[in-house]
């Protein structure tokens, strides 16, 4: 083995025992720096015969070369580790609590009732509202309830002293409608009504959804196939409905929509949902619409059942505690 | 209304179970709400005689009964008043078990064997209350089964009729339902006149024909007043909830149930001379049978004689005149009254009675004889005596009509969506009682004198569907109408505020649109205040002027049980009526904050929230209003004085911020600052469509500036002050930043620190630093003059 071969021994194990970046650098210096062995051996090339000369040159350049490429990987190497050390050192506890971004929730009676306007507004439905202290009016003398009639006391009437009152239901909604649109028209309409009645199963005041068809053609099987798909898709299940021979002032025939519900013990019946019918001529006479030509169709749903049903809330009075723990669970 | 199957299976031939009758019943729109057995479960129960009754050795209220069940003499220790010697009584032999599982048991009572029990009704679970033995008949067979004596294989039916259905109040009328859906005929009680056999006739003298078109009154003399309700009537009534009076009341309580006219009964001898039927008096005051004493006045229609009132016209009789048990002669009235006269009258009365029920919703009008001769015949079968002729008086003008109706096969079908067969309608509408012409286009109908609710084509469609059964009926797909509505652009939803506000941290809330009146003026809100003419109480009785009572109670509610840091919303209406105004119902949002600004985490400070985190999210809802949005300093009594303001929306005021009033806070013993701000939801509701700029390629440039200035200078001014001196030179400047503000160690006392950064970009060409160190300069030298401010460095 001549002297180079040698050399170029000895400097890569020194590159192999660098245990670091720095100290690999000493041995760059050391073997190829300005003064370095393999450095001063080129410089003194020019000392050999010509002969030898060749030879020598050939042989100093390979184990530069050599080392130079020997030192690059040891120094990606060794930069690698390095990394990895400051890396590791840099290491937290992922365990920790974030920094919570607050979050706040709609209530349920506002999530209901826009799961309700989303159905419907798919097929058409234009949202539109109304006043909620009404006159009378709207509220019963347009929609056929005469006074005095028998009907208006199955309305628990919150009144003012000018007569005015809170509206019973969202009904009136209809007259404004016909009054303010030309056929078709197609229209829910969502809001508070009130009622003076408060015990387990009724609140004063809560929320109603009245849809209204007018067109040339409606149906009352239009009706049923409506609200058929309508109760399907809210409940996101094949439900069993049946509508039920009753009695509104403003539509005829009427009819009362039961759901077949499976109860919390198991057990199955109808449960009452909504109400409906066909709008009743005098009432399409009062908002201005020919009786002749067009027919309409009504329904009208109480939004804190179709929650209380969806959700499985048990007590209707904590719709309106406004209990953060209640709120939050629809969040 | 209640009412026995078996009663109604006497009228129609039904051959099917109970739940198949309730079904239909509710189907045809008669809505079942209950069905419930005749009698209490129980078994072993057997008619029995008391043979002797001594009393007790040990026990003063106790008996000895020596009883007869048919076989043997049993001895009974009884404890009721009215056990006596010879009555026919229920007896639960040993081993007997009664409603709620009671079995009965050979014991000793006092010291004495008793073998049985002899029961009430109240035991027998045949009525809700009532005390004593339930005594039967002396006819009564000993030894027999209660149960199959008393007939109690029934099934009541409780039926919630609707307001329309006036004409189902009566067995007659649910049964003719049945028998249309079934396509039958119903089996008519053979009612025949009764021949007078006395010359005695009551005049009767109409003074109020609108109210009662109709008065037949008659005489049956000489009833024997010692006869007893026969079995049948007691127990017909039983079961539709009525109680065993007397045998003239309970038949015409049960004429009443049978066909549905509502009749009474006068004891003669308290008369004074004839039936009057007049208007009453203002102030003309009336004992009724139940011992009340009323007022009435003129809009009370009133049977009356020669001197006084007898009777309040479809709602309730008079004490003194009622029959007695004494009583021989009466005079049994039947009429027609107006529903319109009747309406409400019972409920101003302070009462409700199967009559008045009956009358406000419509009696037939062609069944006052009919009637009045099926109660004379039952009366006369029961207790004997003389009947008279009746003398009815009528009003044809004030009757009401039967209607003609026209309904064509076109208007069915258009109205329905689905074909009836011609002939299924046409024997619809005759099982109904209409009397039916055909033609080819449809049919003409003229309506039964029981039916109030028919009166256009629809009223008959609904006749149709409802006998064909909803249920029947096909589900028809919506036809659409293929139009696409626009969605106004500008237009905010409430929905999107409320999606925004949710991501911001605000949990929604909705509260009750009433108040009470001191959660108002607690608030200094009461003003405008619009109060309920008929409240359900104090707490809720006016209009809330304002959303802020609603959500300090629901702050003040939650932090009661533990909830500290709370923001909420409320999107909904206000009412304020202002004197000489419409009353304004506007729709409004509220916030309202408290507690720690944000969640409670390891890594960051806690700081509580404070007016500053409201308003940069008012700001932040307010970003896509169109305008130009300034906090003014306001003077509001439910604010903070020095920490509240008027949100501005150029120039307008739409809505205000601040911390609610400690005082207020306190009283509501919330331990917190509260935040609070009101938007009118129309401020909010629009939002401009968006308009393409050019974006600018040219770099921006920033230059911060720090700047000591007196304390009482608000930002808006220096804000204002360096955009306008800038402005004026150029259109460069893109943004005025606050990113400090600092007062203490360094600044002077009185004073305060800005530190402000002015961003500059132009769309043209890259700034050069000469012209925008020219504009800074300008703007500091204005701070410098105007402002008394120094640059600090």
């Amino acid at each position: 083995m001549n002297h180079w071969e040698n050399v170029l021994k000895e400097a890569l194990s020194a590159v192999d025992a660098a245990s670091d970046t720095r100290s690999l650098d000493d041995v760059r210096v050391q073997y190829v720096g300005k003064k370095g062995i393999i450095t001063s051996g080129l410089k003194d090339l020019g000392q050999l015969a010509p002969e030898e000369r060749k030879q020598a040159g050939q042989l100093i350049n390979q184990a530069k070369q050599e080392l130079f490429k020997a030192i690059q990987s040891r120094k990606e190497q060794l930069m690698a580790e390095e990394l990895n050390q400051r890396l590791m050192a840099e290491s937290i506890d992922v365990s920790l609590p974030g920094r919570e971004q607050k979050t706040g929730g709609l209530h349920p009676v506002t999530r209901t009732m826009h799961r309700i306007i989303d159905l419907f507004e798919q097929v058409g439905f234009q949202v539109v509202t109304g006043p909620e202290v009404e006159d009378d009016y709207h509220n019963f003398e347009a929609l056929n309830f005469p006074p005095h009639h028998p009907a208006r006391a199955m309305h628990d009437t919150f009144y003012f002293p000018d007569g005015d009152l809170l509206r019973t239901h969202t009904s009136p909604v209809q007259i404004r409608a016909m009054k303010n649109m030309q056929p078709p028209i197609k229209i829910i309409a969502p809001g508070k009504v009130y009622r003076s009645d408060s015990d387990q199963t009724h609140t004063p005041m809560f929320h109603q959804i009245e849809g209204l068809v007018i067109t040339e053609d409606v149906t009352f099987t239009g009706l049923k196939g409506v609200l058929n798909q309508f109760v399907n898709a809210f409940f996101e299940d094949d439900l069993e409905i049946r509508l039920r021979p009753s009695y509104f002032p403003f539509t005829e025939p009427s009819a009362e929509v039961d759901v077949a519900w499976k109860k919390e013990d198991g057990s199955e019946g109808w449960l009452e949902v909504l109400g409906c019918g066909m709008v009743h001529p005098n009432v399409l006479k009062a908002g201005g619409i020919d009786s002749e030509k067009y027919t309409g169709f009504a329904f009208g749903l109480g939004v804190e059942r179709f929650a209380m049903l969806r959700y499985g809330v048990q007590d209707l009075r904590q719709f309106f505690e406004n209990d953060s723990r209640f709120l939050k669970q629809f969040a | 209304m209640k009412i026995s199957e078996q009663w109604i299976k006497q009228w129609v031939n039904l051959d099917q179970g109970i739940d198949k009758t309730v079904s239909q019943l509710t189907m045809l729109g008669l809505e079942v709400d209950d069905v419930l057995p005749a009698a209490g479960e129980f078994s072993g129960v057997v008619v029995a005689e008391i043979t002797d009754c001594q009393p007790h050795p040990n026990a003063d209220k106790l008996q000895i009964c020596a009883v007869n069940d048919g076989k043997n003499t049993l001895q009974i220790v009884c404890g009721a008043p009215n056990a006596r010697t010879g009555i026919k009584v229920p007896l639960a032999q040993v081993g007997a078990v009664l409603p709620g599982n009671f079995k009965i048991k050979k014991s000793k009572l006092r010291g004495e064997e008793s073998a049985g029990m002899l029961c009430s009704e109240v035991e027998l679970g045949l009525s809700d209350e009532g005390s004593g033995l339930m005594e039967l008949p002396a006819d009564a067979p000993v030894g027999e089964s209660v149960r199959d004596y008393l007939q109690l294989k029934d099934t009541i039916i409780d039926i919630d009729l609707t307001p329309n259905r006036a004409d189902c109040f009566c067995v007659r009328g649910v049964a003719r339902e049945l028998a249309t859906l079934h396509n039958l005929d119903i089996n008519e009680p053979i009612i025949k006149p009764i021949e007078s056999t006395i010359d005695d006739i009551v005049s009767v003298s109409v003074n109020a024909p609108k109210a009662c078109p109709r008065y037949s009154g008659r005489i049956i003399k000489n009833i024997n007043n010692k006869a007893d309700s026969p079995l049948w009537l007691k127990e017909s009534l039983r079961k539709s909830g009525l109680r065993s009076i007397h045998p003239v009341v309970d038949v015409t309580n049960y004429v009443m149930l049978e066909l549905g006219q509502p009749m009474h009964a006068f004891d003669r001898n308290k008369i004074d001379g004839g039936i009057v039927v007049r208007m009453a008096e203002d102030k003309e005051h009336l004992t009724l049978l139940d011992d009340s004493e009323v007022e009435l006045d003129a809009s009370f229609l009133v049977i009356a004689d020669k001197s006084k009132a007898l009777a309040v016209a479809g709602v309730m009789g008079g004490l003194d005149s009622g029959v007695q048990p004494e009583t021989q002669d009466i005079i049994l009235e039947s009429a027609y009254f107006d529903p319109a006269h009747i309406m409400g009258k019972s409920r101003r009365l302070g009462t409700h009675t199967d009559s008045s029920l009956r009358f406000e919703r419509g009696v037939d009008w062609q069944l006052q004889e009919q009637a009045m001769e099926r109660a004379t015949e039952l009366i006369i079968s029961i207790c004997g005596g003389q009947a008279g002729s009746i003398n009815t008086v009528s009003s044809e003008q004030d009757l009401p009509q039967q209607q003609e109706i026209v309904l064509k096969s076109r208007h069915l079908k258009r109205v329905l969506g689905f074909e009836v067969s011609f002939e299924r309608v046409t024997d619809i509408f005759q099982h109904l009682g209409l009397e039916v012409v055909t033609d080819n286009s449809g049919w003409t109908v003229k309506t039964p004198s029981w039916r109030f609710d028919l009166s256009i084509a629809e009223d008959l469609i609904e006749e149709v569907v409802r006998v064909v059964g909803y249920d029947q009926m096909p589900a028809d797909l919506l036809h659409s109408d293929d139009v696409i509505h626009t969605i106004p652009e500008q237009q905010v939803l409430p929905i999107t505020v409320k999606k925004q506000l949710v991501d911001m941290g605000f949990q929604e809330v909705i509260n009750y649109a009433f108040v009470s009146e001191k959660q108002l003026v607690n608030c200094s809100l009461a003003e405008s205040a619009y109060a309920l003419a008929n409240p359900l109480t104090k707490d809720m009785a006016v209009m809330r002027t304002h959303l802020l009572p609603g959500l300090l109670a629901n702050i003040q509610d939650n932090r009661a049980h533990g909830e500290l840091d709370l923001a909420f919303f409320e999107l909904g209406k206000v009412f304020n009526q202002i004197d000489g105004e419409a009353l304004q119902q506007a729709d409004v949002l509220m916030l309202a904050r408290c507690g720690q600004a944000q969640p409670e985490q390891w890594g960051r400070d806690e700081r509580a929230v404070d007016f500053y985190d409201l308003k940069g999210q008012v700001d932040a809802l307010l970003k896509s209003v169109p305008g130009q949005v300034n906090y003014k300093t306001s003077e509001r009594p439910y604010l903070h004085p020095g920490r509240q303001a008027d949100i501005m929306l150029n120039d307008q005021c739409i809505g205000h911020i601040g911390q609610v009033h400690p005082t207020i806070t306190q009283r509501l013993k919330i331990k917190t600052q509260v935040y609070v701000a009101q938007l009118d939801w129309h401020s909010l509701a629009q939002r401009p469509v968006p308009k393409w700029q050019t974006i600018s390629k040219f770099p921006g440039t920033r230059r911060d500036i720090s700047i000591q200035l007196p304390e009482d200078i608000a930002w808006k001014t220096v804000k204002d002050g360096i955009e306008n001196v800038i402005n004026q030179e150029s259109d460069v400047l893109r943004q005025l930043l606050l990113f400090d503000v600092y007062k203490g160690e360094h600044i002077e006392k009185g004073y305060k620190s800005f530190a402000i950064a002015l961003i500059f970009q132009a769309k043209n060409r890259t700034l050069e630093d000469k012209e925008v160190d020219k504009l800074v300069a300008n703007g500091v030298s204005f701070l410098e003059k105007n402002l008394n401010a120094v640059i600090r460095t």
